[in-house]
This record gives structure tokens, C-alpha cells and sequence, in this order.
């Protein structure tokens, strides 16, 4: 089939998948225990305010009914009220998800970037010290709590060489770009802001470092591992035999028949640096979605909670689907079988 | 034939195990001159591929102790990676055994061939080049034309819409065609062919083993064909190297082998095959040595229905008993056939005659198997 | 014909238990040759040792608790305190390894709740197969979409932060992990002849799942917990640090880290030695991890 009709038929897969996700948050959180009406209200509040606010929020509804009136809310853009801040959750999250999506972007940017070398070197140097190199270095960015290296990258780099900003994404006093996209990084070159661009990218380097060190680890080893499998394969030989430069069998040849299984897992590293960017996104200030979840979390803001997990839900799904599109496109058998 | 192409001598070829040395090709002697076509015959495991790998220079991993190989008056072993390289696919090229895994499974097989025309013998590609050349594209008519023209050659009815497929819209014997295009299209002077056409049916190899041998007459290039089956080796070959245990036991011209073979190995070869005559043959008890525990003499022995004491423990080393007709085994005298076993080999061992030429009955049983049955 | 395959099986079972055995020394061989490994357990034996013996091994154990100490407070590491005093003079070095104590608890609790839900519910699964089967892997599936550190901290935000909730809520988001291991596993050699001949036999279920099934599982679920490990105490770490572990003074590593990070500018010792200890736990258990599986030759995620 050709290669629009697999991304349509991609598209229609997702749809029910998200549905199902909904539905499970939606569950999860009406059975949260704890009672977020009296937490709004505080200990004062006496019964009758009490199960006038249940109403109003339409907690005394049946589940099922609930859902759906949720439901249709949620797709006409009522996504409720956050019992914190007191804003309707959608603009409260539409205003913070681009600073979350231009760090976990240019997070995951820059991780798979610098693994592919790493990861193909390693691969194609088995147990030389490139490898033993490349190895001791995953563990280790494994092995570090991603909140720590972002404190210890900031008294580093910030208090003790005074290189990088310390928090936020931008400078005070630096004025955000017109908003195009809300990624500042886009919105300033579009300007041709570039002094407001170099400032902006100043304030994502460490916490993207922070974020993404992790990802670069398991990404590089998962790169080198698939190269060593393609290593013994049949064709890697004949392209040899033929004479092919080494860099252009090993880039070429190899990578785009390696790389489709790390495909997946970048996919899936997506969704989870969606889900797991709170812990830098707290350290650095960040003023993004991330860190609302977490305070909505502990604050047992049930509306801000759900409006939070669809968007990571969504996020993980369309990562899921963007990595079925680039797989179609890298390996044609993909397509091509789907007869 | 004329000048001598290739000269393998005395090839030892180790592989570091978990479980120690393994001395897999040990003292292999062949010569392929211009225009021949020879054929490298042995069971599976026995050291063809090894062989062919070390003459290409496709074999990191292993570590040749001893031996050159001569191409061209030049010692492959000596030259650089480099140099190595530069002969690869344009002096030297290799038909691939497996038509289903050889290809690249995500690039039409028009960009196969077309890298293999551009970049062909160079060790690296600088980026800026490979950049250059991507913004280029004025040149890259040129080279669809003459990769079309190759696939036409090999007997593709449809080179343009070859040209722009990938591997795994093409049937096993078209890829099989590709994969000869490929090898041919620097025109080189030496070509491998391992086992073309055992993956596929019958039929079809039949085809390609008609194929190869056109193009080669054509071009006029030395082939080395690689082959488990004699019967093919004496369709498409001239000489005829058996091999067993990493050891060329027999090598002779074909037309003698058939005539007169001598070793055991050999003749337990020509007695599998099936015949209408004798019917299905009987394949040969045992196996191959261990090479990391390998016999210290004949590496037969324990397989060969004609077996002495003295075969375990005196190395038969090969010795002429004809023209070009050479046998490594203690039941033929002869001089030595290599200079460098003159003075060990001196004195033959003397286990007596072989048995099948005793009689005059066994005569005509020899006689039955020479005529090599048909190949089914 | 029955009495003869019945002394096959029972040699097959007899061979298969040496193969294990010569096995096993094989792997500890080439275990103790890997380097990573064997740093690696001597890390965590380490780690292991401080934790039982910290009162004793402590310099200034009293302030592992709410200890004051003014005129020591916010030294930099010095030799009477090698990783220096907090804001209220109390010694790093001795409350990280008191934390030690309470990560290596939340690591053997949360793994071992997890693992017994986990594996339990895997072998049920593979071995009922059917809807039981489905029911429970599609309960799984569920709970693996969800990021292990976002549900953790749903669970302790509703029940209260505790170490103990978090312990509970870790384990809670952490078995399915085990149950997709074992009951891939146990589909896998649900077909081997191997249980088809103890089941002829007449071996109940019991039977055959601990003494043909289990061993088989053994291997990726020792080299997974061990890799877990690591892993929950990561998991544990981030939780304290936004003050949902085990509440102060109780000296965790996470919430010292929370606490040092207000100091970050001036005093960056508070911050940086409690992480370090995290990070050496969890690489200490990713070396031993990493050999494991090396070793056992074990495809785990």
C-alpha cells in the first residue's frame, strides 16, 4: 500500500486507543480517595456548603454519567475547573504545555543526536574500549536521579562558573517573542529575534542535559546493541565483499536496518520524559506542565490531575504514531506487508 | 588459460575460540590462472567459505599464521587495509550464496547498485563528498543507465522496474540475477561464486549456472565456484579442488577427477550422488573434526573406510601422481606436490594400494561412479 | 512401553538438574571475571554493611534525628565531618548512612511485595491461560501505561506521605512488570514437552509449577529484581524529594536533597553527597545488574 494509506490507516488505530486511555483516567481519578470538595473548601465548611459544591461540580452523579458528561466537555473544550488555581484546567495546561514540549523536544533531540554515534562506534568496536567506554558511561547516566544532576549541573555551571542561567526560560527582563508557536525557540527565529534566541536556548542547555542524560544512555546502548546484531547479517558481508566504504555500510547500510527497534523506544522515551520532566521542570522553575501536575497531585486536584494525564496520554499516543509513520518510511517492508 | 591469477599457498587461517585455537584452514594450496574457471568442492563446515573470506580480506576476526595469497604477483596479506579495500569489488568480486539475506532489505536495488558504482573500493567517505555528491545528482543518470544495462545482462526482462524496487518485491532468482549483476558490474577479474542458486529450486539454478557461465565466457574473467555438490562443479568447472577439514584432500582437472578419482573422500563424494544406475547413494559415515582438537595427521582418517594405523599418525602431505592430478593421502606415492614438503615428505608411506584398484570388477564399479551420474 | 518412558523422563529430569548445576558454576566463574560485576558487588556489600552498622559506623549518630547543633551548622566537609553539617549542624555523612538504611529497606519491601504480586499473578495467568489469561494481562497492560513514578505519586498524595505509603504505592505500580516476565516466560514452556510428560505423570499444578517452571523464570526475575533495585530506590528518592517519603527528620536521601537544594548557592554540600550516595546504590546494583545478565545471557527490558 502506499505510504498515505498506512498513515491514515496508523491514524484510525490511535483513535480508539486514546479512547480507552480516557476512560481509564477518568476512572482513576473519581476513585481517588480523600475528598477534594472539602479540601477546596477547607474544614470549616459546613455540610450544606459542603454537598452544594458536590452538586455544582456534579459529583453526586452516577460514574457512568459523569463520564460522559465529562466526556463532552472535555471535547468541547471544558476540561473543568482546577480546584487550586481556581482557571479553567484547559487554559491552565494550554498555557504551560509549549514550555514542557520545547524541552522534552529539544531534550530528546539532542539524546538521540549524540546516542547515534556513540551507540554506532560502541556497536561496531564490540568489547574494545570504545565499547567498555560507551557502557561505564550508560550506567552512570542511568544510574543518577535526574533531579540531582540538574542541582549539581546548576552549582556547577551556574553558581560556581557562572556560564548558565539559573532558572525560567528566559532572562529577567528579556521580552518573550511574539507568540507564534509558544516554543520560544521557534517564535524568535521567526522574529529574528536572536539575541532573544541565544538566551532562550542558554536556559533550556542544562535542564535538557538533566532530563536527558538517561534517555542519551539507553539510547546509545540500545543503538550499539541492534549494530552488533546487524553486524552478522548476511548483506552487511555482500557490502563489504563489494568494496562499500566502511563509514557509509555502517551509517547507511546498517543504521537504517538497526535503528528501526530503537525507533520504539524513542517513541516510548517521549511519553515518559512527558511524564517524568516534573522533577527537572521543579528544580529549573520551568514554567511548564509538568510541574502543574505535580502540584495538582499533591493538592489532589482531581480536574488539573485528569486534564494533565490526557495531554501525557495524547502525547504518548501521537509519539507512538509518529514512530509507526517514520517506521514506514525507513523500512519498506513495513508497508509494503500490510497487504 | 593463461597467466596465473591467483596463487593461494600454504593458507593456515586460526580463529580464537572460548574453547581454544580453532585451526580451521590448515595448509591450503590452489592456483586459478586467467580465464579458468575452478571449483572448490566440500561439505558444509569443511573451510570453502573461510577460504574465500580470506582471499577477499573479509575476515577480522581470524589470524592467518601462515601462507600468502598471491593475486596478480602481489601478497594480499601484505598489503594495507586500504589497499585491500580498493581491490575489493573491482579485481576481485563475490556472487553472495543467499539471494533472500544478501541484499539490503530498506534500499531499492537500483541505490545498491548505484553506491556500488560510486563509492566502490574506497575505505572511507568523507561527509562533505557524500554531501556534494547528494546536491550533484548530475551524474546519477549515468549510473542508473549502466546498472540497467547490467540487469538487462543478467537475463532481468524488467531492468527499470528492477531498478526501483526493493529486495523483497523480487523473487528468490531475481534476486539471485541482482546479485550477480552487482558482483559484475566493475567488470572484475576475479569472481567468487558461492553456491549460486543452492537457496533456490532446481530449475531456476539450472538458469543461473547457465547465466554465470555466459557472462563469464564473455569477459573472459576466472571464476571460483563454490559447491557442496559435484555434479555442479563438473558442469560449470575446469578444476576441481576438493576440500575436507579446512585441507585440500584432491585437486585435479575435471575431466581426470571424474576419470580417475583417487582419494576416499573424493570417491565417498561421487558415490552420494544419486545415479539411475545405483540409485540413491550412500552419504559418508561421521563427520568433521573438531578444529580446535584437530588429528595431528590425516584428517580423514576417522571417516576413511581405508584407514591404517599409519594415517593417524603420519601427515599425508599432497603428492602429484599425475600431471596436474594431486592427492593428499597415504595410499598414492608420488613426489611431493609443493616444494616446501620435499625434504619431510620424502620417504611416502607405504599402506598399500587402494583397494578399488585391484580388480577388474571394481574397475567397472570405478567406472560407474566416473561417469558421475546425472545431477538431480 | 509406560515403564520405559517413565525412566526416561525421570533421567531427563536427573540431567537437567546437572546441567543447572554445571551451569550455575559456570556463570558464577564468569561472573567473578567481569570487573563491572564484581565492583559492583562490592559496592553494594558496602552499602549493605553501612546500613546494618550505621549507629556503630556513624560518627555522630544522634543526628540521624532532630539534632541541634547550632555552632556546627553549615560546615563544609572537613575531617571531623567528611561531607560536612547541614543548616542545623547536623553531620551529612552520618545521616546518609542512616538513609542508606531506609533505601535498601524501601528497595527489599517495595521488590518483594511487587515480585510476589507480580509473579504469583504471572504464573496464574500463563498457566490458566484463557480468560483468566486475558483478564489479568489486559490489567497489566493498564498499569504499565502508566509512568511508575506518576502513579506512585497519585497513590501517596491520596493515602498520605509516609514511607511506608510509599513503599506500598511503588510496589503498587510495579508488579505488572513481573507479570508480563513470567507469564511470557510460562507460555513459553507451557509447550515443552518437559511439563506435557510431569502433567501425563500426574503431577498437580503445584508440582509442576515449582519444580519445572520456576527454575526456568528464575533467571530474568533475579537479574530484573536486581536491576529494580536500583531503579525503586531512584523512584523512592524522587517521592522524598517532593516530600512525599518518610517525613523529616527522618533522614532519607530525597528529602535531604530537597532540603540542600534551597542552599545550592552557598552551601552545596547539602545537596550534592546525598545524591552521590543514590548514585552509588544505584550504579553499585546496575554493575552486579549488568554482569547478571551478561552471565545468564537474559533478554530483559
Amino acid at each position: 500500500m502506499s505510504y498515505v494509506d498506512y498513515i491514515v490507516r496508523r491514524g484510525f488505530q490511535s483513535i480508539p486507543v486514546v479512547f480507552g486511555l480516557s476512560v481509564l483516567i477518568f476512572v482513576i481519578s473519581r476513585v481517588i480517595p480523600g475528598d477534594p470538595v472539602r479540601l477546596a473548601l477547607g474544614p470549616q465548611a459546613s455540610q450544606q456548603q459542603v454537598e452544594k459544591l458536590r452538586a455544582e461540580m456534579g459529583l453526586d452523579q452516577p460514574l457512568p454519567l459523569q463520564y460522559v458528561d465529562w466526556l463532552a466537555g472535555v471535547l468541547q473544550g471544558d476540561w473543568g475547573m482546577s480546584l487550586r488555581t481556581n482557571n479553567n484546567v484547559l487554559s491552565d495546561i494550554v498555557a504551560r504545555l509549549p514550555a514542557t514540549f520545547e524541552l522534552v523536544v529539544v531534550t530528546l533531540f539532542f539524546a538521540v543526536l549524540l546516542a547515534i554515534p556513540f551507540g554506532v562506534v560502541a556497536g561496531t568496536n564490540k568489547d574494545r574500549w570504545q565499547d567498555h567506554l560507551s557502557r561505564i558511561t550508560a550506567l552512570f547516566g542511568v544510574s543518577m536521579p535526574r533531579f540531582w544532576v540538574a542541582i549539581v549541573l546548576q552549582i556547577i555551571f551556574v553558581v560556581s562558573l557562572g556560564l548558565l542561567p539559573l532558572s525560567g526560560r528566559l532572562s529577567d527582563g528579556v521580552v518573550p517573542p511574539p507568540a507564534v508557536t509558544h516554543l520560544f525557540l521557534v517564535d524568535s527565529l521567526i522574529a529574528g529575534q536572536f539575541g532573544t534566541f541565544v538566551d532562550a536556548a542558554k536556559h533550556l542547555v542544562l535542564p535538557a542535559f538533566a532530563l536527558g542524560l538517561a534517555t542519551l544512555a539507553q539510547v546509545m546502548r540500545l543503538i550499539r546493541s541492534d549494530m552488533i546484531d546487524e553486524q552478522r547479517k548476511d548483506y552487511v558481508l555482500a557490502a563489504r565483499a563489494y568494496g562499500l566504504p566502511n563509514n557509509l555500510i555502517e551509517y547507511k547500510y546498517m543504521l537504517r536496518n538497526a535503528f528501526t527497534s530503537s525507533l520504539t523506544v524513542i517513541g516510548l522515551a517521549f511519553g515518559f520524559l512527558l511524564g517524568n520532566a516534573f522533577l527537572v521542570e521543579i528544580v529549573f522553575a520551568w514554567p511548564g506542565m509538568a510541574r502543574y501536575g505535580v502540584q495538582a497531585i499533591l493538592y489532589q486536584d482531581f480536574n488539573s490531575i485528569v486534564g494533565i494525564t490526557i495531554v501525557v496520554g495524547v502525547g504518548f499516543v501521537s509519539a507512538n504514531f509518529v514512530v509507526d509513520l517514520l517506521y514506514g518510511y525507513i523500512d519498506p517492508r513495513v508497508r509494503l506487508e500490510e497487504n | 588459460m593463461g597467466d596465473t591469477l591467483l596463487e593461494v599457498r600454504n593458507l593456515h587461517v586460526h580463529f580464537d575460540t572460548y574453547d581454544g585455537v580453532a585451526e580451521v584452514i590448515n595448509g591450503v594450496d590452489f592456483t586459478i590462472d586467467e580465464g579458468e574457471t575452478a571449483a572448490l568442492v566440500g561439505e558444509t563446515g569443511c573451510g570453502k567459505s573461510v577460504t574465500v573470506k580470506a582471499i577477499m580480506g573479509l575476515l577480522p576476526a581470524a589470524r592467518i599464521p601462515e601462507g600468502e595469497i598471491v593475486y596478480k604477483g602481489q601478497n594480499m596479506l601484505n598489503l594495507s587495509d586500504a589497499e585491500r579495500h580498493a581491490r575489493r569489488g573491482r579485481e576481485m568480486s563475490m556472487i553472495m550464496q543467499d539471494p533472500m539475506t544478501s541484499l539490503n532489505p530498506v534500499l531499492t536495488v537500483g541505490e545498491q547498485m548505484t553506491d556500488v558504482l560510486k563509492w566502490q573500493g574506497r575505505r572511507r567517505l568523507s561527509v562533505t563528498e557524500w554531501v556534494r555528491d547528494k546536491l550533484a545528482r548530475t551524474s546519477d543518470a549515468e549510473y542508473r543507465e549502466r546498472a540497467i544495462e547490467m540487469l538487462a545482462d543478467v537475463d532481468i526482462s524488467a531492468p527499470e522496474r528492477v531498478f526501483d524496487s526493493y529486495p523483497v518485491e523480487l523473487s528468490g532468482g531475481m534476486r539471485q540475477r541482482v546479485l550477480i549483476a552487482i558482483a559484475v558490474l566493475s567488470e572484475p577479474d576475479f569472481l567468487i561464486a558461492d553456491e549460486p542458486g543452492t537457496a533456490l529450486d532446481v530449475t531456476t539454478e539450472a538458469k543461473i549456472l547457465d547465466l554465470l557461465d555466459e557472462l563469464v565466457e564473455e569477459r573472459d574473467t576466472s571464476v571460483l565456484y563454490i559447491t557442496h555438490d559435484l555434479g555442479i562443479a563438473r558442469e560449470v568447472s575446469d578444476f576441481i579442488n576438493v576440500m575436507y577439514a579446512g585441507e585440500i584432500v584432491e585437486q585435479a582437472p575435471t575431466s581426470d577427477l571424474f576419470a580417475d578419482p583417487q582419494h576416499p573422500y573424493t570417491r565417498g563424494l561421487l558415490e552420494s550422488i544419486p545415479t539411475l544406475s545405483t540409485g540413491i547413494g550412500d552419504g559418508i559415515e561421521g563427520h568433521l573434526p573438531d578444529y580446535t582438537d584437530p588429528p595431528s595427521a590425516c584428517r580423514f582418517a576417522d571417516r576413511c573406510p581405508y584407514a591404517e594405523p599409519e594415517c593417524r599418525e603420519v601427515y599425508p602431505y599432497p603428492r602429484q601422481t599425475d600431471d596436474e592430478h594431486a592427492i593428499a593421502c597415504h595410499l598414492f606415492d608420488g613426489p611431493p606436490a609443493h616444494e616446501r614438503h620435499v625434504d619431510i615428505a620424502a620417504e611416502p608411506v607405504n599402506i598399500g594400494r587402494p583397494p578399488w584398484k585391484e580388480s577388474s570388477e571394481t574397475n567397472s564399479e570405478s567406472d560407474a561412479v566416473a561417469d558421475g551420474g546425472s545431477i538431480q | 512401553m509406560a515403564t520405559e518412558n517413565t525412566e526416561r523422563i525421570f533421567d531427563s529430569n536427573d540431567t537437567a538438574r546437572q546441567e543447572r548445576i554445571k551451569q550455575l558454576k559456570r556463570g558464577v566463574q564468569s561472573f567473578t571475571q567481569n570487573k563491572l560485576s564484581v565492583i559492583g558487588l562490592l559496592m553494594i556489600l558496602t552499602l549493605v554493611f553501612a546500613a546494618i552498622f550505621a549507629p556503630y559506623i556513624a560518627p555522630y549518630p544522634e543526628d540521624a534525628g532532630p539534632g541541634v547543633n547550632y555552632d556546627q551548622a553549615s560546615q563544609p566537609p572537613s575531617l571531623e565531618h567528611p561531607m560536612g553539617t547541614d543548616t542545623t549542624g547536623r553531620d551529612i555523612f552520618s545521616r546518609v548512612l542512616f538513609g542508606a538504611r531506609l533505601s535498601l529497606l524501601m528497595g527489599i519491601v517495595v521488590l518483594s511485595i511487587a515480585i510476589s504480586i507480580g509473579v504469583t499473578l504471572g504464573l496464574v495467568a500463563g498457566y490458566l491461560g484463557g480468560k483468566t489469561n486475558t483478564v489479568i494481562m489486559r490489567t497489566t497492560d493498564v498499569f504499565l501505561a502508566i509512568p511508575p513514578t506518576l502513579l506512585a505519586m497519585t497513590v501517596v498524595a491520596a493515602t498520605g506521605a509516609s514511607l511506608i505509603n510509599v513503599m506500598i504505592a511503588i510496589a503498587f505500580s510495579w508488579w505488572s512488570w513481573y507479570t508480563r516476565l513470567v507469564q511470557g516466560e510460562v507460555l513459553s514452556i507451557k509447550e515443552d514437552e518437559f511439563i506435557e510428560s510431569s502433567r501425563a505423570l500426574g503431577s498437580g499444578w503445584f508440582r509442576t509449577t515449582f519444580k519445572e517452571i520456576l527454575p526456568n523464570v528464575l533467571s530474568p526475575i533475579t537479574v530484573k529484581a536486581t536491576l529494580d533495585m536500583g531503579f525503586v530506590i531512584l523512584v523512592g528518592a524522587g517521592l522524598s524529594f517532593l516530600g512525599l517519603g518518610a517525613q523529616p527528620p527522618t533522614p532519607t536521601w530525597g528529602a535531604m536533597i530537597a532540603q540542600g537544594r534551597n542552599y545550592v548557592t552557598s552551601f552545596w554540600w547539602i545537596a550534592v553527597f546525598p545524591g552521590l550516595a543514590i548514585s552509588f546504590a544505584v550504579l553499585g546494583f546496575n554493575f552486579i545488574g549488568d554482569g547478571l545478565r551478561d552471565v545468564l545471557d537474559v533478554e530483559v527490558n
